[in-house]
């Protein structure tokens, strides 16, 4: 089933949690809406399901509008972020819980009953726990069976509030795979909230990515992790480094990368921010040619696993910049504390002031003067 | 789970040395033997110094009966009121938001806070002969004040704050979780109530209860205002004690006294047990909700 959100407004008090929301869900696919918190993205999910009503703007369920529908006749599925397993009943209870509070008419047999949450917990390979109570259960376990328990009433649409948020990394890391397979075995629609980018670029066919009530962009994981579309985007989507710069004629210039910006054609000398990720960044002992003019010293190297990140300290502003580069790059030249190095970007996005958000992570001071 | 919840931090920095210990038991001790067991024993040595004739006798007393009736009818007329009540009025804090909720809250706390000597009085101006409603009343023939009916309202008022108050908290913690969980579900509104919201309260439900009943029998000032001490009609037990008293019958009125006493010992007994699963309802509400 399809979903679609028009123009969707919601004010709590004075809170604006939704400004405009407009936004289409393709029949089974599973769709991450990410934000850091109060960006609206939950508020989002609970009017989808019926939990909460919008101000303004409609919900279609597969063309069909269903706004005022009230939450028990929306059928989704919905899976909430500490589980909201019914603490008095066995896991079995609670997966039969949808099908057992059915109208006599359409209520299963007590056998189909059976059946039906058997394979149900079968298929979150949970069948052995059936009589255990949900405080019996570790986290990981208790959120299983919450989507085996949405999942009983067959529902057209899954949401999934934070799902992993209260679980430890690990587990996080091995239910997200575990529910991508699942998506893909099931091919129901599906939206999950998350603040977690990570989470988000390795679950997601689209992210829809939040922020102040907004959709900031909406895109393939990759498309919003290579092409942000806005500073925002670029920021909420792994670190960042941002350098002056300065946009003429549709070219805005980095360190020593020359970038085009063909959507600033028309724009003369105007002052821009560049925005670098970490591992887009070379670092060099000698300069290439006057243009690598960013100078910098090393102040810290921390080894992470398969990656190695330092932290430089730009001269002579004393500004902060992070660079991460792979074991065997740093090990063909390992840098030291203390070592002069000349910072090149390999990469960068361009961004007019104007169009800036105001949470810089880490700024630094280039030569973006000298374009 | 059950052994941890009643243990004392035993870590060396909490121990005390065994002087202060012993001081500390000591003043409890005799604290209690003073204010609480010494009375206690009082009241069954006075019922029975005459006998156990005498002991019975002012119990199958009709006005003994006569009270013991009213006490019970009017106890179990105010318990279930004050359940609905607590409950509606519990849910409608806990799990909904609303203008003048913190005056609500405090409105249900009002009958701690008020004396029920004026508890009483307020209904006898509202519905006694020369009260506003009062014309009104015994136009249309309906008695109230030192009638019955009175006795369960003023009954009903000092224990408002009981099982509400017990709620509150508790379901404030369990949140709403799981009420829209069952509505997604596609439960009912009332459907949810019964298999969701009850069971998860049933404990700290039934703890109020017993408090409330407790307090139902035992309530004497606003009762006594509004009763009119009308032998075998309006004389609930506490009441019925205190006359007996005033008449220099002190057997009797032990005796009646002792009665109430064994309710308290049994509604106690009922609390203690009742209290572990309270408790232990109300940590797995607040250990789920401290995740968050």
């Amino acid at each position: 089933m399809s979903i679609e959100i028009q123009g969707l407004h919601k004010r709590f008090g004075t809170f604006v949690a939704l400004d405009g929301i407009d936004l289409n869900v393709p029949p089974g696919q599973l769709v991450a809406l990410l934000g850091p918190s109060g960006c609206g993205k939950t508020t989002l999910l609970r009017i989808i399901a019926g939990l909460e009503t919008a101000d303004r703007g409609r919900v279609l369920f597969d063309g069909n509008d269903a706004t005022r529908r009230h939450v028990q006749e929306r059928g989704v599925g919905f899976v909430f972020q500490h589980y909201a397993l019914f603490q008095h009943m066995t896991v079995f209870e609670n997966v039969a819980f949808g099908l057992r509070v059915r109208p006599r008419a359409v209520r299963p047999t007590e056998t189909a009953i059976r059946d039906k949450v058997s394979a149900l917990l079968g298929l979150v390979q949970m069948d052995w726990l059936a009589n255990r109570y949900p405080s019996q259960l570790s986290g990981g376990q208790r959120q299983r069976i919450a989507l085996a328990r949405a999942l009983a009433v067959e529902p057209q649409v899954l949401l999934l509030d934070e799902p992993f948020g209260a679980l430890d990394t690990k587990v996080r890391k091995e239910l997200r795979r575990w529910l991508r397979r699942l998506h893909d075995e099931l091919h129901i629609t599906s939206v999950f909230v998350t603040h977690d980018q990570e989470e988000a670029l390795e679950v997601a066919d689209q992210i829809v990515v939040m922020n102040h009530g907004r959709i900031e962009q909406i895109g393939s994981p990759q498309e919003v992790y290579d092409v942000p579309a806005t500073p925002f985007v670029y920021q909420f989507l792994g670190n960042i480094n941002l350098f002056h710069s300065r946009v003429h004629a549709g070219w805005a210039r980095v360190g020593g990368l020359r970038v085009q910006v063909p959507e600033y054609g028309d724009t003369e000398h105007v002052p821009a921010m560049a925005y670098v990720r970490p591992h887009d960044i070379d670092l060099l002992r000698e300069p290439e040619d006057e243009d690598t003019a960013l100078t910098a010293t090393v102040s810290r190297v921390s080894q992470l696993g398969s990656l190695v990140r330092l932290e430089l300290v730009q001269r002579p502003s004393g500004e902060i910049a992070e660079v991460e580069m792979t074991r065997e790059r740093y090990a063909a030249d390992p840098l030291r504390i203390g070592d002069l190095v000349f910072v090149k970007p390999r990469q960068a996005r361009v961004f007019l002031h104007d169009r800036l958000v105001v949470v810089p992570l880490v700024h630094w001071h280039g030569d973006g003067d000298g374009i | 789970m059950s052994s941890s919840l009643n243990r004392a931090p035993t870590s060396a920095a909490m121990v005390e040395p065994p002087l202060v210990r012993w001081i500390l038991i000591v003043t409890a001790l005799i604290f209690l033997t003073l204010f609480l067991f010494a009375p206690l024993a009082a009241v069954f040595y006075e019922a029975l110094r005459k006998g156990i004739g005498v002991y019975l006798a002012a119990i199958a007393d009709p006005y003994a009966l006569a009270a013991i009736r009213l006490t019970l009818v009017s106890t179990a007329i105010a318990v279930p009121l004050n359940m609905v009540f607590g409950v509606a009025a519990a849910w409608a804090i806990a799990k909904f938001e609303f203008r003048g909720k913190s005056v609500l809250i405090t409105l249900i706390d009002l009958p701690f806070a008020v004396s029920p000597v004026i508890a009483g009085l307020i209904y006898v101006l509202l519905f006694g002969a020369q009260g506003w409603l009062g014309p009104w009343l015994s136009a249309h023939d309906v008695k109230i004040i030192f009638a019955v009916p009175g006795i369960v309202l003023a009954t009903v008022f000092v224990t408002v704050p009981f099982i509400a108050r017990e709620l509150i908290p508790l379901m404030q913690a369990q949140g709403a979780d799981e009420e829209e969980a069952a509505l997604v579900l596609g439960a009912s509104g009332w459907l949810t109530f019964w298999r969701i919201t009850l069971p998860n309260i049933r404990w700290g439900l039934l703890y109020g209860v017993v408090l409330c009943t407790a307090r139902a029998m035992g309530e004497f000032g606003a009762v006594s205002v509004v009763s009119g001490h009308i032998r075998g009609l309006t004389n609930t037990l506490p009441l019925h004690v205190e006359i007996l008293y005033n008449e220099y019958q002190f057997a009797a009125a032990f005796a009646c006294a002792s009665l109430l006493t064994l309710l308290a010992l049994v509604i106690l007994a009922f609390k203690t047990l009742i209290e572990r699963h309270a408790f232990q309802q109300r940590r797995a509400a607040l250990a789920s909700s401290e995740v968050s």
